[in-house]
């Protein structure tokens, strides 16, 4: 242990799903007390702040948690604002502005899928009107290259979402809690082909926060702190295939996926076959297959293997997405990647709400990604001592 | 008679020709034409008349009437394809026009007028 490694030393969550009359402050609120409880600690102690929403604003809970005058910083970064928020508390006491920091995210949307406005994306209006912006398309068209370069099968696709739904079944903060057959999944109706409806995450609402602590002071707060061994944010490069792109050039390259794993991996002097537990990003059964090959936790065309073999499931020698993931959660954007270090830690200290991973973990990894090509991954680790 | 949505998409109405623009430092191909490269970010990149013909890269069904600023035709939503279509320097995304069934990838497709809102017209690569 050294001064300037960070630590998780406390854990809320407000659960995913949907909540009529409660506002997402309201849950921003309840996830970031959980937390504070967690650690031991009152909101008078944290001395930085970092909030994500992309429908609230994050620093307007002081009102609520108390008029401390902290620094509080606010992030929006679509679907990786939640690992982007935690890289930038993480920062924030490393350069030693502050011991303890709060990251708390939250969003509360609307039903349906989401909609984008293409001035906001640099782009021209004939682009959203004649029906080219939509980010399932997207998802569709980039598995459907994928299941035809690697030679994958639909029923792969199926075998996800059912695993995921194993996952929210045992989880009691998920939102889907109904374990799914990949004959179900198969069987729902296209949204856009090859994905249908059970293969994709809905938006929805929640929230999480964590409480973080640098060095010794950790280990005066908490029992069971986990290290935060490294967060890396890394945008898409020239070749990357990444949502709302009227145009691709011929070569696939620059993945902020892969660039941001392995950063991850090389911050934290781990590779990856060290993971343990790990969280990708699956806001469709075909982002989470692409994501595992991205982030080296298999290699293309693998998954196959790995699905049919149950190398994924939580009980699995691969536990990926333990809590049923995007899938069976939804997606609070604001709140969703913070879900996943929130299970990662809890698996790490073996108090995961659901089905515990096998054997003693002691590495974790997350990856979260968001439009138009953002991604951000972290590497847990529980200390020895 | 018809008008384009979008004039700047297009070089040429007849025959019909999409507009692209080559960096002039590192050669990358951008559609629609770009006042700067999304690679290298060099200023004033060559306007270029991209092919009328290409190769579908991978595409899918749009199966659901997408939100604003989505805008149906006056006769009401349907269903329709979308996909990459390999140009060669190039993957263009368009709408895709098969009516011999589902599109494939790999398929032979030709640059084609397709409908669009206000009785405008854009682009479409038709099999
Ligand atoms: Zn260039």
């Amino acid at each position: 242990m050294n001064a300037h490694q960070v630590y998780v030393i406390g854990a809320g969550i407000h659960p995913f799903g949907r909540h009529a009359g409660v506002t997402g402050a309201d849950m921003a609120v309840v996830a970031t007390r959980a937390a504070l409880t967690d650690a031991g600690l009152g909101w008078d102690k944290v001395e930085v702040a970092v909030g994500g929403s992309n429908t609230g604003k994050p620093d307007a809970l002081v009102a609520r948690l108390g008029l401390t005058g902290v620094a509080f910083t606010g992030v929006r970064n679509g679907c990786a604002t939640g690992g982007v928020a935690l890289a930038t508390a993480a920062n924030a006491l490393r350069a030693g502005q502050g011991e303890v920091a709060a990251v708390i995210g939250f969003d509360k949307h609307e039903r349906g899928a989401f909609a984008a406005d293409p001035a906001s994306y640099g782009l021209d209006a004939w682009y959203g009107t004649t029906g080219l912006m939509v980010t399932t398309q997207y998802f569709a068209m980039r598995t459907r290259r994928y299941l035809h370069e690697h030679g994958v099968p639909d029923l792969t696709l199926a075998q996800i979402a059912a695993r995921a739904s194993r996952g929210g079944a045992a989880n009691p903060n998920a939102w889907r809690r109904r374990a799914l057959t990949t004959e179900e999944v198969l069987a729902a109706p296209m949204v856009s082909d090859p994905l249908t409806n059970l293969m994709f995450c809905q938006p929805d609402e929640g929230a999480v926060a964590l409480i973080l602590a640098r060095g010794a002071r950790a280990f005066d707060l908490c029992e069971a702190p986990v290290r935060l061994a490294s967060v890396a944010v890394r945008t898409r490069g020239p070749g990357s295939f990444e949502v709302f792109s009227p145009w691709l050039a011929p070569h696939r390259s620059g993945s902020p996926t892969r660039a941001a794993a392995q950063d991850a991996l090389r911050q934290a002097g781990i590779t990856v076959a060290d993971v343990q537990v790990a969280q990708v990003q699956d806001t469709d059964c075909g982002s989470e297959l692409i994501h595992l090959a991205e982030t080296g936790l298999c290699r293309d065309g693998e998954q196959t293997a790995l699905l049919t073999d149950g190398a994924t499931e939580a009980t699995g020698r691969l536990p990926v997405n333990t809590d049923g993931g995007c899938l069976a959660n939804g997606e609070p954007i604001g709140a969703s990647g913070l879900r996943q270090v929130h299970e990662v830690v809890r698996q790490l200290q073996v108090r995961a709400a659901g089905t515990a991973v096998r054997g003693d973990p002691r590495i974790g990894f997350t990856h979260v990604y968001g439009a138009p090509g953002v991604s951000a991954c972290t590497v847990l680790m529980r200390p020895d001592r | 008679m018809s008008r384009p949505l979008a004039p700047e998409l297009f070089a040429s109405l007849d025959p019909l020709a999409l507009a692209g623009s080559r960096c002039t430092a590192c050669a990358t191909v951008q559609f629609p034409a770009a006042r700067q490269c999304a690679h290298c970010a060099a200023e004033d990149p060559a306007p270029i008349t991209l092919p009328a013909q290409g190769r579908i890269w991978t595409w899918t069904i749009q199966r659901f009437e997408p939100k604003a600023p989505y805008l149906a035709p006056a006769d009401g939503f349907l269903p329709y394809a979308v996909g990459y279509v390999d140009l060669g320097e190039v993957l263009v995304e368009s709408l895709l026009q098969c009516s011999d069934g589902e599109p494939a990838i790999g398929a032979e497709v030709h640059l084609v007028r397709a409908t669009a809102p206000g009785g405008h017209f854009t682009y479409a690569f038709a099999r």
